[in-house]
């Protein structure tokens, strides 16, 4: 009975702390979410027109039938790779700055895989059917169909992605040492499957050979090497914001080790980019129409043209920004690299990724798609839903990690918080 | 450790109640018992000949209402021992597209804007075949064969080894005894991976309601075949399904006016199609993709 009470008490406490948490804040921090909470309102609205009318209603055709909401899905996905970068020095190597950022890493790439997945269900024509694709509920084609097995690993990496950050700041929470012996093993498990997830995508456009664009077996290690680039460079900027508007202490070490980790990647999508560019330029078979649409134009066609060259210019002045230890380490152009990176990939690896695969079709239609207003809008909507996601995640997250918000056995003790956590941050290593 | 242990179910306790908040939302929007029904139903390969009788008479009453007609809906079964095959004769095709237009007109297929059709004629100039490039699909001369051009149509080549089959992830679509490839149309989510793995662009999507004038419906359908759709749905040839299931020839070989399409049985080496396959000069579409088409073009000098 004393220990229902207890437990009642105690949820009562969470819960309350949460919603104080959540609800107040400075005024930057209301602007910001209701700015959010307005784009997802218009974003909703013309989906609903979308869901109502149908898919005619954004400027997809029976040519291009798949555009910005699958070429946002692919980038999110590569995003999502983010963790596993932070995943791997933290935990493997305990690299001490690192490891302090770690949790909200992953919280990070928890938040872009609930953005990834919600480009997916705006993108089904049929949202009604979307229980059809549930194991065992209904009818997934397993192990052929690679969308199925997006939707096994996307949803077991944002399991894991939530799960041990909840974890550790479960343990946080009450001021308990972590346990290693449980916990280790999901950590572990959750670098291959970061690796696993963009593969799994990659393999997706991959496996069709009616699509000689995306047919090429450098794909899957291109995808890697560009969400390696893209994700760690949002994860520099988001930090920053985040070390300024709470007191959590980040060090710019770890700033400058992530940037120099995107300096490698960038450097490998290059060149696996220069890798496919040459070999479709100089045996010059048909295959390279969809090449040619995007880097030059085919037959007058060529919309994406500037676009991709912008997105060159980018990548290749961003790699020269985290190359150089000099620009990698002032944040002026450090940040710059990162919105490069941020913008170039997402050309690259969105749309650039997508829309040549269907141009020119099958059948040699060439047929030019942007996005309409629509299409935008909703995309916009979704972006500021998993700003949102994170940015209450972080809310909550912080505090938890700071030892400000703690388990109501704590609260008298809170003066000797501080020196808790200093405690065990300083113990030399975690145990395992 | 038991301190320990006692943490973690509370804080399972913690999770469960905040996932039950969430899940109860959606059960809280309530629907109609039409709407329910629809939502539930099973995928058309997993129905019990009961459940076939009763989607049917629920569709054939839903159909009356909207088009004033109607409708046979038909469940017929694969005949034994067929595989149908398809010729196109190349030498003779004069790209007039009648065989579009039947197509749609049997098909029941939308009119939305533009008409969703199964068949395409692609215009290519002579000394063209592979290189579809600079093929012409809009082409909208007076007369029809033009000089110095060959006409190339294209449809579902209802291949043996279907990639869309392969990539659909829901079991929507299948491949039928006979060879026909289908789709359960109620139960495609509308993913439209199909339509990226198609090499032939043999199947279209219907982006909006379909509209189809009361005129022109055509009330004589099959479930996987040509009943009207709904929207947001994909759709492709069936080689007339509910045609060559009663021993009738499908729509577009009936409305070539040149001879130019045959269509048979591959099993049976009496057929036209083997006639085709053993005597003429034949090839097929894509054959380096190894999906094995079951459409044969060919020249008969």
């Amino acid at each position: 009975m004393n220990g229902l009470q207890a437990t009642l008490k105690e949820t009562w406490h969470f819960y309350k702390g949460t919603l104080n948490l959540v609800v107040k804040g400075s005024k930057a921090y209301y602007a910001w979410c209701f700015f959010l909470l307005a784009v997802i309102a218009v974003g909703f609205i013309f989906y609903l027109k979308q869901h109502d009318v149908g898919l005619i209603e954004t400027n997809l055709t029976n040519e291009v039938s798949w555009g910005l909401y699958i070429a946002n899905f692919t980038y999110l996905v590569g995003m999502a790779a983010a963790a596993v970068l932070l995943v791997v020095p933290a935990y493997v190597y305990h690299f001490k700055p690192i490891k302090e950022i770690v949790v909200l890493g992953e919280l990070f790439a928890a938040s872009s895989i609930v953005m990834a997945i919600l480009f997916v269900m705006v993108d089904l024509g049929r949202l009604d059917r979307f229980w059809h694709m549930i194991p065992l509920i209904g009818s997934m084609n397993f192990p052929q169909s690679l969308l199925a097995w997006d939707v096994l690993v996307l949803n077991g990496y944002f399991f894991l992605n939530l799960f041990i950050p909840v974890y550790l700041l479960v343990k946080f929470y009450y001021h308990k040492e972590p346990n290693w012996k449980f916990i280790l093993p999901f950590i572990l498990l959750s670098v291959p499957w970061a690796v696993g997830i963009h593969t799994v995508t990659a393999f997706l456009y991959n496996g069709l050979a009616a699509r000689p664009f995306w047919n090429s077996s450098i794909l899957a290690p291109r995808f890697l090497a560009s969400a390696f680039c893209s994700g760690p460079a949002i994860i520099i900027l988001i930090f920053q914001i985040i070390r300024k508007v709470s007191d959590l202490k980040l060090e710019d070490e770890a700033l400058f080790k992530i940037a120099e980790l995107i300096a490698y990647a960038m450097f490998l999508n290059l060149f696996l980019l220069a890798s496919e560019l040459f070999k479709e330029y100089y045996s010059h078979t048909v295959h390279i129409e969809s090449f040619k649409y995007l880097f030059q134009g085919l037959h007058g066609h060529n919309q994406l043209v500037p676009w991709i060259w912008s997105a060159m210019a980018m990548n290749v002045t961003a790699f020269f920004i985290f190359l150089i230890p000099y620009t990698r380490k002032r944040f002026s152009t450090l940040n710059l690299g990162c919105l490069m990176i941020i913008v170039g990939v997402w050309i690259e690896k969105g749309p650039g990724l997508i829309i040549p695969g269907f141009v020119p079709d099958p059948l040699g239609e060439i047929y030019d798609y942007m996005p309409n207003l629509l299409e935008l809008m909703v995309s916009f909507g979704i972006w500021a839903t998993g700003l949102l996601v994170f940015t209450l995640l972080m809310k909550v997250a912080i505090p938890i990690q700071t030892g400000k918000f703690t388990h109501v056995g704590y609260v008298e003790r809170t003066y000797r918080l501080e020196e808790e956590q200093q405690a065990w941050k300083q113990s030399s290593s975690p145990k395992f | 450790m038991g301190n320990q242990r006692f943490t973690r179910r509370e804080f399972i306790r913690n999770a469960s109640l905040t996932a039950l908040a969430g899940l109860s939302i959606p059960l809280l929007s309530s629907c109609s018992k039409e709407e329910a029904e629809d939502f539930l139903q099973k995928r058309f390969k997993e129905m019990t000949a009961e459940d076939k009788k009763r989607v049917i008479a629920k569709l054939e009453q839903r159909y009356f209402q909207k088009y004033g007609k109607k409708f046979e809906i038909s469940t017929k079964e694969a005949i034994p021992d067929t595989l149908w095959g398809y010729g196109l004769d190349l030498s003779r095709c004069i790209g007039c597209r009648r065989c579009v237009y039947a197509c749609v007109k049997e098909n029941n297929n939308s009119r939305y804007k533009h008409q969703l059709q199964w068949i395409r004629v692609l215009q290519l100039k002579r000394g063209n075949m592979i290189n579809l490039e600079n093929a012409e699909h809009y082409y909208n001369t007076p007369l029809v064969p033009e000089k110095g051009f060959v006409y190339l149509p294209v449809q579902c080549q209802h291949c043996q080894d279907p990639p869309c089959v392969k990539v659909c992830p829901v079991h929507a679509t299948w491949q039928e005894p006979d060879g026909i490839v289908v789709v359960d149309y109620n139960w495609c989510i509308g993913c439209r991976y199909c339509i990226a793995a198609c090499p032939y662009k043999g199947r279209v999507f219907n982006w909006a309601e379909p509209n189809i004038p009361k005129e022109e419906i055509n009330p004589s359908v099959h479930y996987l075949g040509n009943r009207p759709r709904m929207k947001c749905a994909v759709d492709k040839c069936t080689f007339c399904i509910q045609r060559v299931r009663v021993g009738r020839y499908p729509a577009c070989v009936e409305a070539c006016p040149t001879g130019t399409r045959k269509f048979g049985n591959l099993l049976d080496p009496k057929s036209e199609i083997r006639y085709i396959i053993d005597n003429m000069r034949v090839f097929r579409f894509k054959e380096d993709l190894n999906t094995e088409p079951k459409f044969y073009y060919f020249f008969e000098a």
